[in-house]
């Protein structure tokens, strides 16, 4: 199981690179190969959480040079919850996308980009190396700036230039907290800089470190203020993409980077906390405003994955077990049903040729499959019981309360209620009511794409049940302990081997 | 890119740059070409290696294409077989790495390392080093053939 | 001391390039700019005083060395740039031929 491990980027790439050379002609070639790599990478990632409960922790050396000459992948608690939330929506777009491309030209490079995506993501989840973390993180985010331009249209282009700004920017400042880093300790494995950190008094530098992070991470998880790229970006995407942009792509690179950076290597402190909870308020409340007065469907979507951002990163900034658990598990399931409405909205766009909520109506008639997983997706992002976004969401708030934050508490909950209003008004607009003349003839999504709508709309329905403590011990507590055992545990990984 | 049609004979001589150019082109772009391959192959011996070689070796045909125009680089190196040299670069690159679990472990140095300061020693570092040159050669090159020769609306209409 | 100081300038003319002006090239060459500045910060930490530089050579040479591993992480945050500022480019031609300016106050059709 062991040599599994490297495979996870590994295989991605090969795949990645064998399109060029293999994929021009055929199109089943490039869809073929695509579909099996995240389909086995899915799997395989659900095996990975079964290994967890032989050992907490796998450290896989990379050419065989021990830590901390080499570098390292990391297999822990935290590692594995992002590495399935990662493939499973990866698996489902990609099936989605099998029928969605055949509206563009140039599908191997689609693919190509994509899988080169995935490794870059898979990277940033398993690597235990600061500096391979940012190699994947800027593997990942430019196959996004090429993704997000993809159908190479005005607006697609436009967004895709200040997307790629943006996130340079933060690059450079994640960057510049990696040379203050490396400079301080001499090394840049995470096990080791987390030792070296505990044993010594840093003082002013972890400030600087940590507010360079907050920026550049932040901005990679548009965070607000640095969420400007995320309104024009996710939209103008292809609809498979955005769902991996606004499911996957800003939790690995901008929220676990982040978590990881903080409780494993710098520490976890008061002040810390009170960042994170003000960041993730201003995140909350922000982006749901934004939102409610938006007609277009999918940028009052991207508007909602910065306010549902904001509850992870309360959840996590409260640094209490509740706390981490909630914003875990928050961010599990706004993969799930986020992805869902992205899909959603690309198979309407694609029937009806527009995303102006105005000019829709009364489409649960003719996509009765769209209709129903979109209702599944609105009640679990709204908070209805018994979707999984209501057990998450609840737990967020009482996880406030327990830890006294009684004001974060009550902006969670206005920001809830507002969710829930917005989505009303989707609805109503777009799938319920009267058919209007000219959309009569819109057809439903091909069977592929339906296949993978459901499958994710299952998952919101029954999703609540990863809270029971059978399953909450195989998936969330292993990430959790990663979390709460802070650098001291980190540091514990390297004693195996320098002991 | 669209396939042009041959020009005439009389105005392919005046493809490309002035014929002083065209001249010490042909003298020194093999040795450019010579060089980049130096500085591969001697990778891990001397500062350079894969990355840097193969820059320089995108350099020479980039230096090919300025002085002699689109027409002779097309014909040196049809753009297909950059495509295809690119994406072989790194298929070797993935190969070397999935080949180190011969040796045990992911991407280990299986091959025999050989005497110190040898040309032909340190174990999978010089393929290493050549997959990449050929991705990053074949890449640079075809970079710059995209945008150089991006041709806008209206250039086309014309 | 002075050189960190430099460094951090030439970071902030690259972001002021980024942040501030209106032609789409002038801000690709800020990204490229600020890159540059990071990079070089990098291998200034990695000077050690009176040290030459991390070749062994055959038959002996000097003993005290610099730190090679910055030397590696630049060459492949440079490689990055350069991956970084070709798609860049390519979409910043591409813009242009759809609005057909470079100016960044008329490339404004998304709002909201």
């Amino acid at each position: 199981m062991w040599h599994v491990i490297p495979l996870f980027i590994a295989l991605p790439l090969a795949g990645a690179f064998l399109l060029p050379v293999l994929g021009r002609g055929r199109r089943w070639v490039s869809d073929g190969v695509s579909l099996a790599v995240t389909v086995s990478l899915c799997l395989g990632s659900f095996w990975s959480l079964t290994k967890l409960q032989e050992s907490a922790v796998w450290v896989y050396t990379v050419g065989g040079w021990k830590p901390p000459f080499g570098i390292s992948l990391v297999l822990d608690g935290l590692s594995a919850f992002m590495l399935v939330t990662v493939n499973l929506v990866a698996a489902t777009v990609v099936l989605y996308a099998l029928r969605y491309l055949d509206a563009f030209t140039g599908r191997w490079q689609f693919h190509c980009l994509f899988l080169l995506m995935v490794a870059g993501m898979n990277g940033v989840v398993l690597t235990g190396d600061l500096f391979n973390l940012f190699v994947t993180l800027e593997i990942a985010a430019v196959a996004s700036y090429g993704l997000v331009a993809f159908g190479t249209e005005r607006h697609e282009l436009e967004a895709a230039f200040k997307y790629a700004v943006m996130g340079s920017i933060g690059s450079l400042f994640i960057l510049l907290g990696l040379v203050l880093l490396y400079s301080y300790t001499s090394t840049l494995n995470m096990a080791d800089m987390a030792a070296y950190l505990q044993a010594r008094e840093s003082g002013s530098l972890k400030g600087i470190v940590l507010g360079f992070f907050i920026l550049g991470f932040g901005l990679k998880a548009a965070l607000v203020p640095f969420h400007a790229w995320l309104p024009d970006a996710h939209p103008s995407a292809p609809a498979p993409i955005s769902a991996m942009l606004s499911g996957v792509l800003i939790k690995s690179l901008g929220v676990y980077a982040l978590c990881r950076v903080i409780f494993c290597v710098l520490g976890f402190t008061p002040a810390i906390s009170e960042i994170l909870i003000g960041l993730g308020i201003l995140s909350m409340l922000i982006g749901v405003v934004l939102a409610v007065g938006q007609w277009d469907f999918k940028r009052l979507l991207a508007y909602h994955s910065i306010s549902q951002v904001g509850y992870i990163i309360l959840g996590v900034g409260l640094g209490t077990p509740l706390g981490l658990a909630a914003g875990l598990f928050h961010l599990f399931n706004h993969s799930i049903f986020k992805s869902l409405l992205f899909l959603d909205s690309g198979v309407v766009e694609q029937a009806t040729g527009t995303r102006d909520l105005r000019r829709l109506g009364g489409l649960n008639h003719r996509l009765p499959v769209t209709g129903g997983t979109t209702l599944a997706a609105s009640m679990a992002i709204a908070g209805i019981p018994p979707f999984n976004g209501f057990w998450s969401k609840l737990l967020v708030i009482l996880a406030a309360i327990q830890a006294e934050h009684y004001w974060a508490a009550f902006w969670a909950v206005v920001v809830s209620v507002l969710t829930l209003a917005s989505f009303t008004k989707v609805l109503k607009y777009a799938f319920l009511g009267d058919l209007p003349e000219r959309l009569r003839n819109v057809h439903e999504a091909p069977v592929s794409m339906r296949t993978a709508l459901v499958v994710l709309a299952l998952i919101c329905v029954v999703g609540g049940v990863l809270w029971l403590p059978e399953l909450r011990s195989w998936f969330l507590d292993p990430a959790v302990g990663v979390l709460g055992a802070g650098p001291a545990g980190m540091a514990e990984s390297l004693v195996r081997y320098w002991p | 890119m669209e396939k042009s049609e041959k020009p005439p004979l009389e105005r392919r001589e005046e493809a490309g740059m002035t014929v002083v150019v065209k001249t010490v082109t042909r003298l020194t772009v093999g040795l450019i070409f010579l060089y980049g391959w130096y500085i591969v192959v001697h990778g891990h011996l001397t500062p350079g290696g894969g990355f840097v070689g193969g820059i320089i070796l995108a350099l020479s045909f980039v230096h090919l294409t300025l002085a002699f125009g689109r027409d002779a680089a097309e014909a040196t190196l049809p753009a297909r077989v950059t495509g295809l040299v690119e994406g072989l670069g790194a298929l070797l690159f993935v190969g070397i790495a999935l080949l180190g679990f011969l040796g045990g472990v992911f991407f280990r140095n299986f091959l025999p390392k050989g005497e110190p300061f040898a040309l032909f020693s340190a174990g999978i570092v010089p393929p290493a080093n050549i997959a990449i040159c050929l991705k990053v050669g074949a890449g640079l090159f075809s970079v710059f053939l995209a945008l150089v020769f991006f041709r806008f609306d209206w250039e086309r209409r014309k | 001391m002075t050189q960190y100081f430099l460094c951090f300038v030439l970071f902030c003319v690259g972001l002021y390039g980024m942040l501030a002006k209106r032609n789409l090239v002038k801000i690709i060459l800020g990204l490229v700019v600020a890159e540059a500045a990071v990079n070089l910060l990098f291998v200034l930490v990695a000077y050690r005083t009176g040290a030459f530089a991390p070749i062994v050579e055959a038959g002996g040479g000097p003993t005290r060395m610099v730190d090679p591993l910055p030397h590696a992480l630049v060459l492949t945050a440079i490689v990055i740039g350069l991956a970084t500022t070709a798609l860049m480019i390519a979409i910043a031609m591409r813009i242009y031929a759809h609005y057909g300016t470079y100016d960044i106050e008329e490339v404004r059709e998304l709002k909201g």
